[in-house]
């Protein structure tokens, strides 16, 4: 089996593997952060988007073997010294969750888009929201949180 | 997802060592086509062979009047490479415009025209700007690349390496897209170039992307909106399914070439 090595929130994790692991089941079962969801499984929710070298990719469709040498960062790597990064204040403040379950894949999509989007207005944040399912908030609190996230971080 | 082996070559050289070594190889490249499809277990290799790590099919080149892309460029990098949007605006808009932000990361040119989806976008900007598409053995014209659904001239162990576009004086595309899935219902690239005029329609066709001689001949003579509102393309031919039948996407092929060529000026 090969063995698969990167960096996940800052910290080396190397494992065997089989080819065939995806990146979410990697993450998930075998460093066990469950804060990446699976929601399809058909990369339709994105549920499970994580950062691979600093770029959203839907963790269910990747191979763990892809991001070899790569830095993976999850939901669980976002907040520093027990504080909420900017962005999950924000889903907090105003209200960006109900169930819970789109929301590390909302909030990890949003960081993204803030890093390579300067100027957010509420028509882009909808469409760079086309990869993300919720079935709860109807989306108006999500785009809220990440306006005021994006202005609060410029 | 079946058992396979993996390889991640550095190199163009090691890939093709390695493709033709292996039983049945399949090339990956961004996976967001081929992981699903393994998923489904609607495919079986024997091994992937990931071009992912091979940096020299991983650029953007202007030069004379083209721009050549590297097959394993990104979707979101050809959408925001500063010379693509110098020289071809309407090849970085389409770029911008596949699926979404986690699909265009990881998606690739060369893996969206070797899979040659009937509803994929690039295909039809392959035709309408008289692409050159080079592979590991030759150059293959993109009239002579697209051979139906889901075929393409490739044989096996072939690599596409980069894809020449010459620059157009006008372009635009124009995707009608499907709710859901972002795919094109139909989806029509118009452009004028040295090459003349070109029209090239994707999601329509039961056999993938196509011209329409009859609009390219009009535009030819009046490059107006006007000059293809009349023209009627058949349904025969066309795709149909819950998403429409075939003489709704006839009527689509009009309105977006109308609309492309109006957004062309
Ligand atoms: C949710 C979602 C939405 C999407 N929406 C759209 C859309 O709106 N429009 C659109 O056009 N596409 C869309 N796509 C498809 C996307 O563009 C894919 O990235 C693309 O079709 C395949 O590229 P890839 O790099 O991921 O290839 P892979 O999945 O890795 O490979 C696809 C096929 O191409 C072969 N291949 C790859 N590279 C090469 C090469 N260099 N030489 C020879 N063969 C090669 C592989 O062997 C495989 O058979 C969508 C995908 C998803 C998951
Ligand atoms: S679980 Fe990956 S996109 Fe839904
Ligand atoms: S909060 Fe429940 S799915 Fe989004």
């Amino acid at each position: 089996m090969p063995v698969v090595s990167m960096t996940v929130n800052g910290k080396p994790a190397s494992a065997d593997v089989e080819a065939r692991t995806l990146l979410v089941q990697f993450i998930r079962e075998r460093l066990g952060l469950t804060g990446t969801h699976v929601g399809c499984d058909t990369s339709q929710c994105g549920a499970c988007v994580v950062h691979v070298d600093g770029r959203a990719v839907k963790s269910c469709a990747m191979l763990a073997v892809q991001a070899e040498g790569a830095e993976v960062l999850t939901i669980e790597g976002l907040a520093r010294d027990g504080e909420l990064h900017p962005v999950q204040a924000a889903f907090r403040e105003h209200h960006g969750l109900q169930c819970g379950f789109c929301t590390p894949g909302m909030i990890m999509t949003a960081v993204d888009m803030i890093r390579r989007i300067p100027d957010l207005d509420e028509e882009t944040v909808r469409d760079e929201l086309e990869g993300n399912i919720c079935r709860c908030t109807g989306y108006h609190n999500i785009v809220k949180a990440i306006l005021a996230a994006s202005q609060e971080m410029r | 997802m079946y058992q396979f082996n993996y390889q991640r070559p550095k190199s163009l050289a090691d890939a093709e060592a390695l493709l033709a070594a292996a039983d049945d190889p399949k090339i990956l490249a961004g996976g967001q086509t081929l992981i699903p499809t393994l998923k489904q277990r609607l495919a079986m290799p024997s091994d992937l062979i990931d071009i992912g790590a091979i940096k020299e099919l991983d650029f953007i080149r202007a030069e004379g009047n083209a721009v050549t892309i590297g097959a394993a460029t990104r979707h979101a990098t050809v959408a925001q490479s500063a010379d693509v949007r110098k020289h071809n605006p309407a090849l970085a808009a389409l770029a911008g415009g596949i699926g979404d932000p986690a699909v265009r990361h990881m998606g690739t040119l060369g893996g969206s025209i070797a899979n040659n989806d009937p509803a994929a976008d690039y295909p039809a900007a392959c035709l309408a700007l008289d692409a050159k598409i080079h592979t590991t053995k030759r150059l293959i014209e993109a009239d002579e690349f697209f051979k139906g659904m889901f075929e393409t001239a490739l044989q096996d162990g072939e690599i596409i390496k980069e894809v020449t576009f010459p620059h157009p004086e006008k372009a635009a595309y124009m995707k009608f897209p499907n709710p859901a899935s972002r795919y094109a219902m139909v989806g029509v690239f118009v452009s004028k170039g040295p090459w003349g005029v070109r029209v090239a329609v994707t999601g329509a066709g039961q056999n993938g992307v196509f011209r329409v001689a009859e609009m390219e001949q009009a535009l030819s003579k009046n490059w107006s909106p006007d000059a293809v509102a009349g023209i009627k393309v058949s349904a025969n031919g066309l795709n149909a399914d819950l998403h429409g039948t075939a003489e709704y996407r006839a009527h689509l092929i009009t309105v977006m070439a109308k609309r492309a060529v109006a957004a062309a000026g």
